[in-house]
Formats: C-alpha cells, sequence, structure tokens
C-alpha cells in the first residue's frame, strides 16, 4: 500500500508541476476556454464509473455508476462541443496563416 | 495469471498515452491559432482511454468469469451524450452558469463512485483508500452543492445577494472540521455504514455555506476555485482506484483552477488565505452614506457620436452590462463603424469583468471582434494618456479611480483601469445607481466625464445610427 501511495504522490506531483508550468502560458483570452475543456478532461473520471456499471458487483454499485456515468459523458460531451465552439470564434484581424 | 498481467500492462499503456495527449492538449490551448488542435488531443486521449478501460474490462471479465453488463454502459453513455449536447450548445452568455453547472457534474461523478467503492469495500476498506476516498467525497461533495449555488445564482434562479451574517466563518470551518473528524473515525472503522451518509451530507451542506455569501463580482474567483476542488476530488478519486490517469487529469485540472483563482483573486486585491476561506463578498455597504447629488454632465447619441467621430484613437472597456443588454454584437458594429474611419479602437479587458475567467474575450469574439483587438489590463494602461475616447460599457468598479486613491473605499488597492488618463471618459449606465458592490464611482463626477444614460444595446446602437447617417 505505501508504494502505490507514494507512486501516486509521484505521479500527482509532476503532474501538477507540468499544470503550472504549461497553464502559465495560456493567454488570458483563452481562459474561458480553458476551463471549459480541463472540465471535459477532468470528466475521464468516467472509467471508474463505467468499470463500476460493467461488473455490476451490487444493485447499489450498478446504479451510482450509471448516474455517475452519465453526468460524467455529459461533461465530455459538452465540454469539447462548447471549448470546440468558443475556440472556432476567435479570429485575427491580421491572416495569420503562413 | 500473465494474461491478467498483459491486460494490466495494456490498459497502463493506454493510459500512459491518454495523459501525454491531455498535457499537449493543455499546452496548444495555449493561443487561439493552435486551440484547436489541442481540442483534438484532449479528444483522441478521451476515446482512447475509455475504448481501453472496455477492451480491458472484458478481457478481466473472461479472466474472472464474470459477466460484463456492456448494455447498461452503452445506456449510460447514450444518456449523458443527449444531456452533454444541448449543454455544449448553450449560448454565449450563459458559459459562466454552464461552467458552474459542469463543475457540478463532475464532482457527482466522483462522489457517487467514492460512495459506490465505499459500499462495495465495507467493513474492510484499508487505511490508506479509506482516507483518500474520505477526502475524495468531502471535496466532490461540497464541490457538488457549491456548483450548484453558483449555477444558481448566475442563472438568477436564486438571489444574487450575498447573505452574510456573524461567525459564519466558524460555523463553515466547524462543519469542515467535524466532516474531517468523522473520516478520521471512517478510516479506523470503515464497517461504520452509518456515519457514511452524515459525513457526506455536512459537505453537501458546507458547500451551500461556501457559496451563500458570494456576490455577482466575486462570481470569477469562485467559478475557478470550484474548478481546483472538482480538480483534486477527480485526483484523490485516482487515488482510489490507484488510476494513474486520473490523478493527471485531476492534478492538471487542480492545478488550472487554482492559477485562474491565484489570477482572479490578485485582480480583487484579495490575499490568497482569504480566497480559500471564501471570505468574500464582504464589501462594507458604507459608501451608502455619503450620497449627495454631485452633477454630472451627461450626452445623447448624437454627440457620443460626434467625439468618438473626431477621435484618433479610442479604447472600449466592456463589463458585466454588456453581457447582461446582450450588447456585444452592437459593440462590434460600433467597432466596426469606427475602424471604418481609420480610428483605432482597441478593447480594454479586466482579469475579472464579467462573471467568470475570460467571459468578455469570448463574448466579443463571438460578436467577431478580432482578438488581438483585445488588450489586457497590463498592456494597455499605459496608452490611456494618449486615448481619446475611453468608451465604459457596463463596467463600474474595474474602472473606479477610488481603488487607487481612497483608502477608505472597500475596493482600495484592487487594480483598475486608468480610464481617467484619457482625454474624455464615456460611460454607459442605466442610471446613477452605485454598482453591485454598492459602491460610488468618482469617475462619474470629473470633468472629462459624460454619462450616457440608457440601455447599452439600445445607445450604442443609436450611436451607430448616428455614425453612419450624418457623418459619413
Amino acid at each position: 500500500m505505501g508504494s502505490t501511495l507514494i507512486d501516486g504522490l509521484f505521479v500527482f506531483m509532476l503532474a501538477a508541476f507540468i499544470g503550472f508550468e504549461v497553464i502559465k502560458r495560456i493567454s488570458p483570452l483563452l481562459h474561458t476556454p480553458l476551463m471549459s475543456i480541463t472540465n471535459a478532461l477532468d470528466a475521464i473520471a468516467v472509467v471508474g464509473a463505467i468499470v463500476l456499471v460493467g461488473r455490476h458487483e451490487s444493485r447499489t454499485a450498478l446504479i451510482l455508476g450509471m448516474l455517475a456515468t452519465i453526468a460524467a459523458t455529459s461533461n465530455i460531451v459538452g465540454g469539447f462541443l462548447i471549448t470546440d465552439r468558443m475556440v472556432k470564434m476567435f479570429k485575427s484581424s491580421r491572416p495569420t496563416k503562413p | 495469471m500473465t494474461a491478467f498481467a498483459g491486460s494490466q500492462a495494456f490498459i497502463g499503456l493506454v493510459y500512459l498515452i491518454a495523459s501525454a495527449l491531455f498535457i499537449l492538449a493543455l499546452k496548444w490551448m495555449n493561443a487561439p491559432p493552435t486551440a484547436r488542435r489541442g481540442i483534438l488531443a484532449g479528444e483522441i486521449g478521451m476515446v482512447l482511454a475509455i475504448g481501453g478501460t472496455l477492451l480491458q474490462l472484458g478481457i478481466d471479465g473472461k479472466l474472472e468469469h464474470i459477466a460484463i453488463d456492456y448494455q447498461w454502459i452503452l445506456v449510460a453513455l447514450a444518456i449523458g451524450t443527449a444531456i452533454g449536447v444541448p449543454l455544449g450548445l448553450v449560448q454565449m452568455t450563459a458559459v459562466p452558469q454552464r461552467t458552474a453547472l459542469s463543475h457540478a457534474f463532475g464532482a457527482f461523478c466522483v462522489t457517487l463512485v467514492g460512495t459506490a467503492e465505499f459500499y462495495l469495500g465495507t467493513p474492510s476498506i484499508p487505511g490508506f483508500k479509506m482516507s483518500v476516498l474520505c477526502v475524495e467525497v468531502i471535496l466532490g461533495g461540497l464541490t457538488v452543492t457549491g456548483s450548484l449555488m453558483a449555477a444558481g445564482k448566475l442563472q438568477e434562479v436564486l438571489p444574487q445577494r450575498p447573505i452574510t451574517y456573524k461567525g459564519q466563518n466558524f460555523v463553515n470551518l466547524a462543519l469542515l472540521a467535524s466532516a474531517v473528524i468523522m473520516a478520521v473515525y471512517l478510516v479506523h472503522n470503515p464497517g461504520a455504514t452509518h456515519l457514511y451518509p452524515v459525513m457526506v451530507g455536512i459537505a453537501l451542506i458546507v458547500g451551500v455555506m461556501l457559496v451563500i455569501p458570494i456576490g455577482g463580482a466575486d462570481m470569477p474567483t469562485v467559478i475557478s476555485l470550484l474548478n481546483s476542488y472538482a480538480g483534486l476530488s477527480a485526483a484523490a478519486m485516482g487515488f482510489v482506484l490507484n488510476n494513474k490517469l486520473l490523478i493527471v487529469a485531476g492534478a492538471l485540472d487542480g492545478s488550472s483552477g487554482f492559477i485562474l483563482s491565484v489570477i482572479m483573486s490578485k485582480a480583487m486585491n484579495r490575499s490568497f488565505t482569504n480566497v480559500v476561506f471564501g471570505a468574500f463578498g464582504q464589501v462594507a455597504a458604507s459608501a451608502a452614506a455619503t450620497q449627495e447629488a454631485r452633477p454630472v454632465k451627461s450626452a445623447s447619441p448624437e454627440e457620443a457620436a460626434g467625439i468618438l467621430a473626431a477621435a484618433s484613437k479610442v479604447v472600449i472597456v466592456p463589463g458585466y452590462g454588456m453581457a447582461v443588454a446582450q450588447a456585444q454584437h452592437k459593440v462590434r458594429e460600433l467597432y466596426d463603424a469606427l475602424s471604418k474611419r481609420g480610428i483605432d479602437v482597441r478593447f480594454a479587458i479586466h482579469p475579472v469583468a464579467g462573471r467568470m475567467p475570460g467571459h468578455m474575450n469570448v463574448l466579443l469574439a463571438e460578436a467577431d471582434v478580432p482578438y488581438d483587438r483585445l488588450m489586457e489590463m497590463d498592456d494597455i494602461n499605459g496608452d490611456f494618456p494618449q486615448t481619446d475616447v475611453s468608451l465604459i460599457i457596463g463596467a463600474n468598479d474595474v474602472t473606479n479611480p477610488a481603488a487607487k486613491t481612497d483608502q477608505s473605499s472597500p475596493i482600495y488597492g484592487m487594480p483598475v483601469l486608468d480610464v481617467e488618463k484619457s482625454h474624455t471618459v464615456m460611460v454607459i449606465k442605466r442610471s446613477m445607481n452605485p454598482g453591485f458592490a454598492g459602491i460610488d464611482n468618482p469617475l462619474y463626477y470629473m470633468d472629462q466625464t459624460l454619462m450616457l444614460f440608457g440601455d447599452a444595446k439600445v445607445f450604442v446602437s443609436n450611436i451607430v445610427k448616428e455614425l453612419s447617417s450624418t457623418h459619413s
């Protein structure tokens, strides 16, 4: 158990550092789409919910898993959709295509 | 068990690739030209992870001789998609409440999975797993109700006025502390199934209590903070399930929300501890006492159009009022009309203008204003002395010079746009009522200031009409 915790903390620490460095560079122009895409990515929690539903270990687990899968899937679909719509709207006055 | 180990290695590899794609997605989100590539990377990562999970579920099911309920998974995925599509197609003005709602959904998923894991594992859950599980459901639970409260306030189905009472922070901390004490007890006695719902219930109450004192002007900070909590609860879930991809995604989301809340709190001159403990919205309502009828100068759309037409540099300062009046398209028409005359028009965007980070940028981009015309506060503040006209549309506190000069002002020290340094200031405003925070704005009484009273959308469209008919 101890090594699982340490492994997890290693991953968490490195991902948090990468997150800080990457997100610091994001233009304030895109802070709203940033929040909607991180929301969609965060909904990767759906994999835990899917396993609960698929294994069907108890009726409670099935129902909770179903609800969780529904909530997370709607975040994935809606999150990517609205991020794409927002990002598409950002146009430059200078043609920047090479 | 080699086949089992093989399936573990397979899913590990898939999750590793998905993690890399998620990081690339955020990296490419840094600027508009590459942002769509970032979304694609995120989508591919997501599809890989879900596909890999479904495949592994089947392999494990065969190895362990248990039937996998694929039909229920598909039903849930289909319902989720049916809910997600309309949520992805909401109007741009509704994005703040949609975002708050999706924080609630994300945290809801995490809390439910944690709860299911608890009831499957009780009464023999190892201490380490139980402690991260408690972190997961406490953070998740308070994010669910907190985000629903925020969404309700933004959608105006709940009263928007901040509700404050004496000892608010004490009550919140006491509630949180009692949840933590129950968590500690549960870690030592994971069979205490009667205590678990009480702990989750308290977390849900804490979420409500945290957002009750929040007013509209503080929403950008709160939404960012809830974003961070949602991410951290997902990361905790990754610890519970020993799923590294979840830890990575949760850490990325958590740090993103954290950075945004720091930026927002700096832009409101609040310390970070002030934000973490939810002590927002407590703006002293003392300013009302000093209200006396001071003279202001007002102008008609015709006069405003004349002044704008004679300018060579114009800066437009949008605020939440522009979003409320849905005036962004008319503002674009004004931008077009002025640009056509060779007038240099730029937009000054304060970090906390609107109800969430980047709110104004999205609305103006929706109205087809080119994004290189949208300037951050620090980049444009030096240019105000060379600006002929600053046109303020529905913004108040972010332009208030009292933040720089009046130590008794509740917003003293908050970085603001230096609009009063421009030659002429025009303010579109419904009436002289002070803004949301109830703070009077000395800008309105200055010599170079003209008040344009009326609805933002109507007034801007009248200016545009005037510009296109008489002056061209």
